[in-house]
């Protein structure tokens, strides 16, 4: 049999998704369902005096109104903040109380206040206009930068400082800078976005009073994480009488981890109720209470040598993590942030010191990337700058300062197995042409167009996570993941798998590691997850882990199976274990021509007898069924890296900006179904790119969020964007079995900086992100009255 | 309320329905057709998209009763006789979709594109999408299917 692993197989899930048969959240309906509607502050910062109720409760169809009052009442726990980040002075993070419904503060507009449950939705909607609530309105923080300047939020946290953390030397670093010909200093924003998955969040709690349990279909990236945290920290109920069921999910992004107050409120509602509850964000309910992305301000210096040859670096960023610390608010810009500060670079010294801030915005969380798209950005505009002030070439200036021994002991943290960072902008450059841009960019200047080109060379950590390695770092969890391979009696097989498919094709790359390893055709074989009444307890899909991880759990599963396998197909061919050998689905005995398939092993594992004598397939001793279990925890995180290089053309009439030309070159070690992995980079690589150029959430001076819908905040459309060429170059991870090293964010991490080295390069000045048509304009209309002033 | 009678994927269909209710509550709460998704409430995303007498539009702009005797055709009405629409199997074949949540409205937009242009070239194609928001594939294979889809019809 051909192995499946390296080929362009079509998706198992498409089918159904190309026929309108897939079934999201909101597609779900249970018999006497009602319908929720939030209840969200209109204001930034507010105390709640009073909330009435009693007009509502006598509206139309209203079932309940419950208030932040009704769940402190029954002690629902609040939503947790996952990851403990202590400051350099030692002190632990502070983090605000945040309880699902809000009881005596707003923070943000779109908090929760109360939840209207009606027999319709539109009734749950007029009743919740009904609901009375008198705040006292308090004056806003909205600015990240002058967030620790501003009033105190919460009592208990002076200068809104949630921590004040570094990582690096400073006495190392000042060393360097001390050496140092020239120091370079960028001052950059990394932009805040909003995650924006297509499918905008939803839950459905049913409560059974006769098994006493709650069933939640949920949008999650990661369903145990959410049956763990609605039940340990927030007591909704306990483990074992609540099932999270995600079923189809629309896209996540890191938006969808982990759960949220919409998803607490109505299971707990549902089992006060006894009637299941619905509750389906519309878009601008997302735009507010979804988690936002990024949101950094940045100073970053590098010391260098005359000859490019890097001394050191500082990173000192202020992150807004918004109004309370969500889930994985502060590990984003500490361990996934600074550990990547230094790119791909040997350097000598270097730290990273992050100031994470409240203010009265919806809370950041992970998006696409998580931290590594924020250090990537900084270092490699910042890199770009110094090859500009050296008057080096970017591609020299990077070469000169690649390692090229691996394992690579990086300046901050990891250990990196495998890479070839050379081979890969080498071969990116090829592809990019680069040596022909000074033609491409006169044919533009004849247009009347500037032309820019911009590099980025990234590296990032991925495949979260040694449990024991970010558990010391301060994580509340396990980051290995759970694989079951359940062979059927007939032959045919289930693999269980706990991380969790939205998109990533999950059902197609995890089947083809499946079939090759055990031999039987993949359209025989089914691949389970995003139920917790199903698989064994995993981690879910996000930090591009799933294959490298979940993965591996796969295939060591599998390898429990053979074992378990060789050892029934001695006893049925009557040979010595050590003589029997497994290949392409069958297990022979060597220099023989006796053999069983792995089909027959399983039959005979679930049926072990014989008729008409007493006699069993299985050896003495030996368990009937063939299902084993793996739980993989690495021994490392995996570190895919290459080199985008992307080519603008910027209209300086009109500020417009427009990629022509895009090229990454990857590595993402060994690809197992190449389909998917172009599919993940163009997917990041847009987000990417809409970050560079499009996307800004924006809320105004009194916290009013003013980009709430898609005609205010840009998204990436078709007709934006350029043909992407790919390519790729592989080192195998060597610490995982399959030599992979994760592609889902990628895209999301290169692309910002090369957008914008191109657009600063073809307009010759700073700029930041989004750089729109207006900003452009600007600099392009001031460049013109300089240059006609000085002629 | 309303009483209307329409055509849905070559069925009668007759309901009592508000006069505000929207094609796309209608299809998905009242004919438990699922498949015509929701992603915005500004007519932005293109989710929603289903044919209406052979055009696609916003199912998310338009109230059902407005639409007495119209024919309509949803992505669960795309694929004949269980065979999959060329668009269809060329999203298939060139991975065209991720998470899977734009794409019925992707489809049944570029289902009538190719009625409208045979042979749509790169920039047409994605002109005619932009109404069509996808935050998985960025859009490239998209492209490409379209036109593998062009070249089978």
């Amino acid at each position: 049999m051909a192995s499946l692993v390296g080929s362009r197989v079509e998706r198992k899930e498409d089918k159904k998704l190309l026929t309108g048969r897939g079934k999201y959240t909101a597609d779900v309906n249970f018999v006497n369902q009602t319908f929720a509607y939030f209840v969200r502050s209109p204001h930034a910062r507010a105390q709640i005096k009073k909330v009435d109720t009693s007009k509502a409760l006598k509206a139309s169809g209203v079932v309940a109104v419950l208030t932040g009052a009704d769940i402190a009442n029954d002690k629902i726990g609040g939503l947790i903040a996952g990851w403990r980040i202590k400051s350099e002075d030692g002190s632990d993070m502070k983090v605000p109380a945040h309880p699902p419904l809000a009881n005596d503060t707003v923070n943000y507009v779109g908090d929760h206040v109360a939840v209207v449950i009606a027999e319709s939705l539109d009734e749950a909607r007029n009743a919740a206009e009904l609901v009375k609530v008198d705040y006292k309105i308090m004056k806003a923080v909205v600015s990240t930068k002058d967030a620790m300047n501003s009033d105190q939020i919460y009592k208990e946290i002076p200068k809104n400082l949630c921590f004040d953390w570094l990582l690096g030397d400073r006495a190392k670093v000042k060393e360097a800078f001390d050496k140092a010909d020239k120091i370079i200093k960028i001052d950059l924003i990394n932009n805040r976005l909003v995650p924006n998955a297509m499918e905008p969040r939803a839950a459905n709690a049913d409560y059974n009073p006769s098994t006493e349990e709650i069933t939640l279909y949920t949008t999650s990236q990661n369903p145990h994480l959410a049956r763990i945290i609605i039940s340990a920290f927030n007591g909704v109920a306990p483990e074992n009488k609540l099932r999270v069921i995600a079923p189809d999910v629309g896209g996540g992004f890191g938006s969808k981890i982990y759960p949220y107050a919409e998803e607490v409120v109505c299971s707990w509602a549902a089992k006060k109720i006894e009637r299941p509850i619905k509750w389906v964000a519309d878009r601008t309910e997302s735009f507010l209470s979804d988690c936002h992305g990024r949101d950094h301000v940045t100073h970053a210096e590098l010391a260098v040598k005359n000859d490019g040859t890097f001394l050191g670096f500082k990173n000192e960023t202020i992150a807004n993590i918004g109004a309370y610390a969500s889930v994985f608010a502060t590990v984003t810009p500490t361990y996934l942030f600074g550990p990547c500060a230094t790119g791909v670079y040997k350097m000598p010294a270097a730290y990273t010191n992050v100031k994470a801030v409240f203010t009265n915005t919806a809370p950041v969380d992970a998006y696409r990337g998580a931290g590594r798209p924020e250090a990537t950005y900084t270092i490699e505009t910042i890199v770009e700058k110094a090859a500009r002030e050296l008057g080096m070439d970017p591609a020299e200036i990077r070469m000169k300062n690649f390692p090229t021994q691996f394992p690579f002991q990086q300046t901050l943290v990891h250990s990196v197995d495998s890479g070839d960072y050379v081979a890969g902008l080498n071969k990116s450059m090829e592809v990019a042409d680069y040596k022909g841009f000074e033609k491409r960019k006169r044919e533009s200047e004849s247009k009347g167009k500037l032309r820019g080109i911009g590099l980025c060379s990234y590296f990032e950590a991925c495949g979260i996570a040694p449990s024991p390695v970010v558990m010391m770092l301060g994580c509340g969890i396990g980051l290995w993941e759970s694989a079951e391979v359940r062979f059927n009696p007939t032959g045919n097989v289930t693999v269980f798998t706990g991380s969790h498919s939205h998109g990533q094709g999950h059902d197609t790359t995890f089947a083809q590691i499946a079939a090759d390893q055990l031999g039987v055709p993949i359209e025989n074989i089914e691949i389970s997850h995003g139920d917790t009444d199903k698989g064994p307890f995993g981690y879910g899909t996000y930090g591009s882990r799933s294959l490298t991880v979940g993965g591996t759990a796969i295939v060591k599963a599998c390898e429990k199976i053979i074992a378990k396998g060789k050892r029934v197909a001695a006893k049925m061919l009557e040979a010595s274990e050590d003589d029997v050998e497994f290949s392409n689905g069958e297990f022979v005995v060597a220099k023989s021509n006796k053999k069983k398939t792995i089909g027959e092993i399983a039959f005979a594992c679930y049926l072990p007898g014989t008729y008409g004598e007493v006699k069993s397939p299985l050896p003495e001793g030996e368990e009937p069924g063939l299902k084993e279990t793996s739980f993989f925890d690495p021994v490392n995180f995996s570190f895919p890296a290459g080199s985008h290089i992307c080519e603008v053309e910027v209209d300086p009439e009109t500020g417009e900006t427009k990629v022509v030309k895009y090229t990454a070159v990857d590595d993402f070690g060994t690809i197992i179904n190449p389909l998917v992995v172009e599919g993940q980079v163009h997917g990041g690589v847009v987000q990417g790119i809409g970050q560079a150029l499009y996307e800004e959430c924006r809320y105004d001076n009194s916290g009013q969020l003013i980009t709430a819908s898609y005609m205010d905040y840009t998204m990436p459309r078709a007709d934006n964007l350029p043909e992407f060429k790919l390519d790729w170059t592989c080192t195998p991870s060597t610490t995982n079995p399959l030599g992979t090293k994760g592609c889902g964010e990628a895209g999301a991490i290169a692309a910002p900086a090369a957008v914008m080295n191109a657009v600063m390069n073809a307009i010759g000045a700073e700029i930041s992100m989004p750089a729109t048509a207006e900003k452009v304009w600007k600099v392009c209309n001031q460049n013109k009255k300089r240059n006609s002033e000085a002629a | 309320m309303k009483k209307v009678s329409l055509e849905v994927n070559g069925k009668k269909v007759t309901k009592e329905i508000s006069n505000h209710t929207i094609l796309s509550v209608f299809l998905r709460d009242i004919l438990n057709l699922t498949g015509t998704h929701v992603g915005c409430d500004t007519s932005q995303c293109g989710a929603c998209v289903v044919h209406v007498n052979g055009k696609s539009i916003k199912s998310c702009t338009a109230f059902a009763a407005d639409l007495e005797g119209s024919k309509i055709t949803t992505i669960e009405g795309l694929a004949q006789n269980g065979k999959m629409h060329p668009m269809q199997e060329a999203f298939k074949k060139l991975h065209g979709l991720q998470c899977g949540y734009c794409t019925p409205g992707m489809v049944m937009s570029a289902v009538d594109l190719l009625q409208n242009n045979k042979k749509p070239s790169d920039s047409e194609i994605r002109k005619w999408l932009e109404g069509n928001i996808c935050r998985c594939t960025g859009y490239q294979n998209i492209v490409a299917a379209v036109k593998e889809a062009a070249s089978k019809m």
